[in-house]
Order: C-alpha cells, then structure tokens, then sequence
C-alpha cells in the first residue's frame, strides 16, 4: 500500500523535486532513511560517550586540575607528563601493567588452546566440561577475588596442605615478591573459558583434509600441531592476544582493587596497575591533571601495544 | 504509512536524546512553588544514620516550615567520587557531610565556605565542643562543626582471655601488660599464629594507633602546633612508638598482617584475642556477632594517657547564599543541638562532640560506651594534609621492615621524612 501511495505521489508532481519529497516519495530512499537514522542513534552516543571524553582527557592532562574545584583549571604544559615520569610509583605502575601482560596473556593463550585442544579431541560430556570451564569467566570478579584471599591466606587451604606435605607456608599475596603472580594466576584462571571458547571456533574451522593430507604424508601429532594448526589458528591467536591484552588492562583494576593486601596495589605497590594508579590519582588524591596525563600515556600505551600485536603477530597463510 | 510511522518515532527518540544532553535548569531553583527553600544534604551510606536523619529532617522541617531538607547519600568506597563527579556539573549538596581527614583537600579546592563566625561564634565553640574539632580549624576559621566524635579503645575477646588464664576484668592499661597479654593469648604452631594475641593491621585503624594513642603516648609529637613541621622525629618518643607498634608481629611474634584477611574478621571469628578499634565497630559487632563476648577498655597508655580520635562532620558549600545559607545555618545548628547529640549516639554509637553531653553520667558508666567516652578528653585527631598518602606511608614503613628486613629506624626516618614531603606540598603555595 506505501508503495503504490508513493508511486502515485511521484506521478503527479514529477517537475518539482526537492530531496525532501525524493526521500519522502520514493520507497528504497524511505528504507536508506530509516537504516541511516538507526545507525545514527549509536553514533551519537558513541561520540558524546566515547570519543569526546576521550579528546578532552588530552585537554585536561595538560592543566593543573583539582576534581574538587571549580575554579580555573591553569594551563601549565607537559607538568604533569614530567611529574609523572619522575614518579616511582607510576613507574613501577607501568613495569608491573607489563609483567600482568606478557605473563597474563601468555599464560591464557597457552592455557586456552591446550584446553581447547583437549575438548576438540572428546566426544562425551563435551558440553559439561565447557560449562565448567566456563563458569569462573561469568562469576563475580569480586566474589572469585575474596575466595582467593581466603584460600590463600596465612591461615589458608593451600597453606594447611604446603605443611602437610612438609613444604614451609607461603606468603603469596603479603609478599612483595609473590603477589603479582597469584593475581595473574588468578585472572589466567577466570579467562580460561573466554580463550577456550575463541579456539574451539578457531579448530571447528580449520578443514579436517589437511590433517588427512598430513597423515598420508607420516606427519607426527606434534608436526600436525606446528604445521597445521597453529598457523591456521594465527587469526584466533591475534584476536585473542589483542583482546586478551586490552581485557587485561581493564579486568587488572577489580583483581587489584580486591585481591591486594590494603585494597590499593599493595604490598608496597608490588601489584599497583596504570589503571589502579589513574584511580587513585583521580579519586583519591583528587588530581584529574596527572590522572589525566597518566591515561593519555596508556591510551598510547595501549595503541603502540596493538599495532604492534598486528604487526608482529599476523601473517598471511592460505591452505 | 509504515515509513512515516518509524520516521516519527525515530524524531522523537532524537530530540529526547538531545533534550538528554541539554543543561537542566530548572531542577536546579533553589524554591520550589510553594516558595519553599529546599537544602540538599549528601552523607555517606550508613543504615542507621541514614533513617536517623530521615527522622531528624522530618522534625526539623515539622518546626521549621518553609525549608525542605533533602538527603541524598553515597556508598562509603566511592564517596569522594559522587562528590567529586558533581562538581563540574554544579549539582552538588549545599551541606554536606565528609570526614575530617579530608576537609583540608576539600578546603584547599575552594569546595567549602567557613562557617559564618556570627551564628558558629569560635570562642562558643572552643567552650563546649572537644578541643579535637580544632582539627577542621584552617586559616583561623572553623569550616564544619560535627554531631559526633569516635575515639579507639582496645576490644578485647573476655572468652579466650579466661581461657589463658586471664582476669576478663582487669584488661592491659600499659605497654609492657599489653605486650605481656597478646604473648599469653597468642597460640603458635610452629611459626605459624593459630590465635593472634593482638589484631594487627596498618591499613585499618593500626596507622592511627601509631599516630595518635602510641607516639604521644611516649611523650612525642607528630605534627608541630602551626601544623607545618612534621616532629615525629625529633625526639625518641617516636621511634620507640614506632618499634614498640612493630614488636608485635616481629619480636613478639603475636600478630599478622592479613591474619584472617584483617583485624576485624579475625576478632569477630575469634581468631584474634584482642583489636585496638574505633566506637563505629559496635554497631558491626552487635549486628554480625551478636554471640561475641568481649568487652572495651581505654587504649593501654605508657608515660600519658592518648588515643585517636576521629569524626564525620557538616560543612556548607561554598555557593550557598541568602536565604539558602539561613537555612543551611538553621539546620546545621539544629544537628549540632544537645537533643541530636544524644539520639546520635542512642542510633549510631558515635558519640556526643560537646563535651557536657557526652560526660553526662549515665554514658560514662555505660558498659560500651563508658571506655570510649572516658577516652574522649585525652582523644587527638591529627590533622591530615591526605589521608590516604599519610596512610600508605605508614604501611610502607611497616612492610619495609617486615617484608623487605630494613632496620627500624631507617624505615621510621623514612616515614618521617615522606611525610614531611607531604606537608611541604601542601603548605609551598599557601
């Protein structure tokens, strides 16, 4: 019925056409209408959500602002990037943002294609095991945190069966030196299941016939593995590592906030993050100036890092 | 028609969307149209203060028509956050709530005005509040005025002090009997703490206890009177109190960071013997440890009596003019009334800030109450330029020597001097 209204419409007033009534009249223009508006709405948000925010950080970092007041925000330069430079504290936030990476997203790439592996070769329960591989990636991060530091406490489960074996109890998280590695362990085991799920699509992908061909050539399982799957699963493994990197940066905060000995990154900043330090920066001591800056260095940060994934880790391969 | 139908209502969901984002004047008014002048009052999430005041604010609006109080309150955890994300948008409280380690930040940001001298006359409140109030006293004016005050006393588990042979009534009163008493209470296997004689935690109260109840106790300062010279180490007062507060997870061998995750969760289960903390843990232990047998006494002194105080109390925002700032007046004098006080710490626990209140003879020979209460004239509150920073460095000391072995001294000389850092900061552009 639009259709044919539409038509008639564009029979009798055929000489003056304004776009308007070109819109109006015709049906496929009415459809790239709707289509553009509803592609509009996310836009704007996005704009006024994400990219505007994003550009007056680059503003903000640049003066020296008290979140408190509303005062004159003065102008003063790269202060803030010379301050932050010459503080230890971020330094050390920056170190340690890098060894929750390398570790972090190693340790779930490796983790997650050996499980997926593991559950691509069985054919019973496969859903079960998926279910309770992925159960800690949906479980509170808070409520997995405070399990942890009650397990791992002084006093803990892990420490009654280290004397039962004869070994001597462990700090973990009240030692500087051992901290990080539980909190990485800690966010490796809840990302398990998000890997495990990207690498099973990865191996569902890849054509069995290259595994038959390689069979026929007297391929080991090991050469299999090297040869056939890995590079296949390349795409898999860049997406995962990018993400896996950029979820590490983020997730890094709530582990920290929740699973460190005095809630801020302790002990003695032994696992404080870049992002566990802009929020403290901000919040705590009120200084959105260097909080500021500090988020411009890892949003660099974070764009080298990607590039640099992309990179490095992407190659052509075809079958 | 289809077409028209979604054209439309995509229009509609556009101009709502920038309608969104357009500035909202009008909730803003100051009266509404009855003419009433409404005040926003901002605390922090807290049950019991929170329907107190819902309570308190009917009344004061029942004997004072015209004004309209409204409340709006935050979690603890993010607290400093809501205020602060209000700030560009100028919707923040026009009396507000805070906790006086942060009034110097917020003081310094411009965020508060003084409170007018004619309705908060010093030399009245000097007479009638504790001296401790001083604590908010900048630039020689007073910028809040509190309902109540919190001092520290050592709680103590009367159960597990029968059960090492201890006198459940006659609790520690100095160094050497609290050392003696956490050693007998404390259960070892080996090296490893099965009961912890004394809780121990810096990043709870433990940091405060330092400050407050044991370096002054040793006859020390932290901070000179002009509160620009940090003093902790000028005599030897402080590093005593410094290593005698480290004894008891070092030489003692009694305590624990991180035992049973922290000091309260181990002296609510049990695990810890005794807990040096604040009068707001009452209401915690009555709601999640209604079995719990344990008793308060004043914090074990040595050379004097001292212990830390501290409190959450009103200033007016700096914007508040005419008859807003009446009304603000009004209602912040009718918090810091004799009448409120006493329902304050009957809801609350908190106790009263004047001093003829809270030394009235029914709270001092309370059986909670009465430790905090007779802890309350010899209460100090430091002044804190950051408390988080101060905090941290307190901690840092402490783990350098527990966890990293550097000597005590250095580690305290350390503190010192990051502190003193702090200060100068703070004062370089006064």
């Amino acid at each position: 019925m639009t259709n044919k209204t539409s038509t008639s419409n564009k029979q009798t007033k055929e000489q003056k056409v304004s776009l308007f009534q070109k819109i109006r009249g015709n049906h496929k223009h009415q459809q790239y209408l709707f289509v553009y508006i509803c592609l509009l709405l996310p836009i704007i948000f996005f704009l006024g959500i994400r990219i505007l925010p994003t550009l007056f950080t680059f503003n903000v970092g640049f003066r020296d602002w008290n979140l408190l007041s509303s005062g004159p925000h003065p102008f003063v330069g790269l202060e803030n990037y010379v301050a932050l430079i010459k503080d230890e504290v971020f330094i050390k936030s920056v170190v340690n943002t890098i060894v929750y990476i390398v570790f972090g997203v190693f340790g779930q790439l490796l983790f997650g294609i050996i499980v997926a592996l593991l559950l691509h070769k069985i054919n019973r329960f496969v859903g079960f095991f998926r279910v309770i591989y992925f159960i800690p990636y949906v479980t509170s991060i808070v409520a997995i945190s405070w399990v942890f530091q009650w397990i791992l406490m002084g006093n803990g489960v892990i420490n009654d069966l280290l004397i039962n074996l004869g070994l001597p109890p462990q700090p973990f998280l009240n030692s500087p030196d051992q901290a990080i590695y539980v909190i990485i362990g800690a966010m490796i085991w809840q990302a398990i299941g998000f890997q495990m799920v990207l690498f099973l699509a990865g191996l569902e992908n890849i054509p069995q016939m290259l595994y038959e061909a390689a069979d026929i050539d007297g391929a080991t399982p090991w050469q299999k593995f090297w040869h056939v799957t890995v590079p296949l699963l390349n795409p898999t493994i860049v997406f995962s590592a990018v993400i896996g990197t950029i979820n590490f940066i983020q997730v890094s905060f709530t582990q920290v906030m929740n699973m460190s000995v005095d809630g801020s990154g302790g002990p003695l900043n032994s696992t404080i993050t870049v992002v566990v330090y802009i929020y403290q920066l901000a919040f705590r001591q009120f200084d959105l100036g260097l909080a500021s800056a500090a988020t411009v260095l890892l949003f660099l940060f974070i764009l080298a890092l990607t590039l640099f994934q992309m990179k490095v880790l992407t190659r052509k391969f075809d079958y | 028609m289809l077409k028209k139908w979604h054209l439309a209502l995509f229009s509609v969901l556009l101009i709502a969307l920038l309608a969104a984002c357009g500035d909202d004047e009008s909730s803003d008014n100051n009266s509404d149209s009855d003419g009433d002048i409404t005040i926003k009052y901002w605390q922090y999430e807290f049950a019991s203060k929170v329907n107190l005041m819902d309570e308190l604010i009917e009344e004061f609006e029942e004997a004072n028509p015209g004004i309209k109080v409204e409340q709006t309150t935050f979690p603890y955890d993010n607290y400093n956050e809501q205020v602060a994300a209000q700030v560009p948008a100028g919707k923040g409280p026009d009396v507000i709530n805070l906790f006086y380690g942060w009034v110097p930040s917020y003081v310094d940001a411009g965020y508060l005005q003084p409170l007018p001298q004619e309705d908060f006359p010093h030399d009245q409140i000097e007479d009638e509040f504790f001296p401790l109030v001083e604590a908010t006293k900048m630039d020689g004016e007073y910028w809040t005025i509190p309902t109540a005050v919190r001092t520290a006393a050592l709680f103590y588990n009367k159960d597990l002090f029968e059960e090492a042979g201890l006198d459940p009534n006659s609790p520690p009163e100095t160094w050497d009997e609290l050392a003696d008493y956490a050693v007998q209470l404390t259960k070892k296997n080996g090296d490893r703490i099965e009961q912890s004689g004394l809780a121990w935690e810096p990043a709870q109260q433990g940091h405060h206890w330092l400050r407050d109840g044991l370096t002054l106790q040793a006859g020390g300062q932290v901070l000179s009177d002009d509160r620009k010279n940090v003093l902790w180490g000028d005599s030897d007062a402080g590093l005593e109190a410094f290593e005698y507060w480290l004894s008891f997870p070092t030489d003692l061998g009694t305590s624990e960071q991180g035992f049973y995750t922290d000091d309260v969760t181990a002296f609510v289960t049990e695990k810890a013997a005794m807990n040096i903390d604040g009068s707001f843990r009452i209401g915690t232990l009555q709601n999640d440890a209604p079995d719990l047998n344990y008793a308060v006494a004043p914090m074990p002194g040595k050379d004097q009596k001292s212990t830390n105080a501290s409190f959450w109390t009103n200033g007016i925002t700096k914007d508040v003019e005419g008859e807003k700032l009446e009304a603000s007046v009004k209602f912040l004098n009718f918090l810091t009334s004799e009448d409120v006080m006493e329902r304050w710490l009957d809801a609350t626990g908190e106790l009263p800030a004047k001093e003829a209140v809270a030394m009235q003879d029914k709270y001092v020979a309370d059986e909670i109450y009465g430790a905090f209460i007779n802890s309350l004239p010899f209460a100090n509150a430091h002044f804190f330029v950051d408390e988080t920073k101060e905090r941290d460095l307190v901690i840092d000391a402490a783990n350098k020597v527990l966890l990293e072995g550097m000597d005590k001294e250095e580690a305290f000389n350390e503190l010192v001097e990051k502190t003193q850092a702090l200060y100068d900061d703070y004062w370089s552009d006064k």
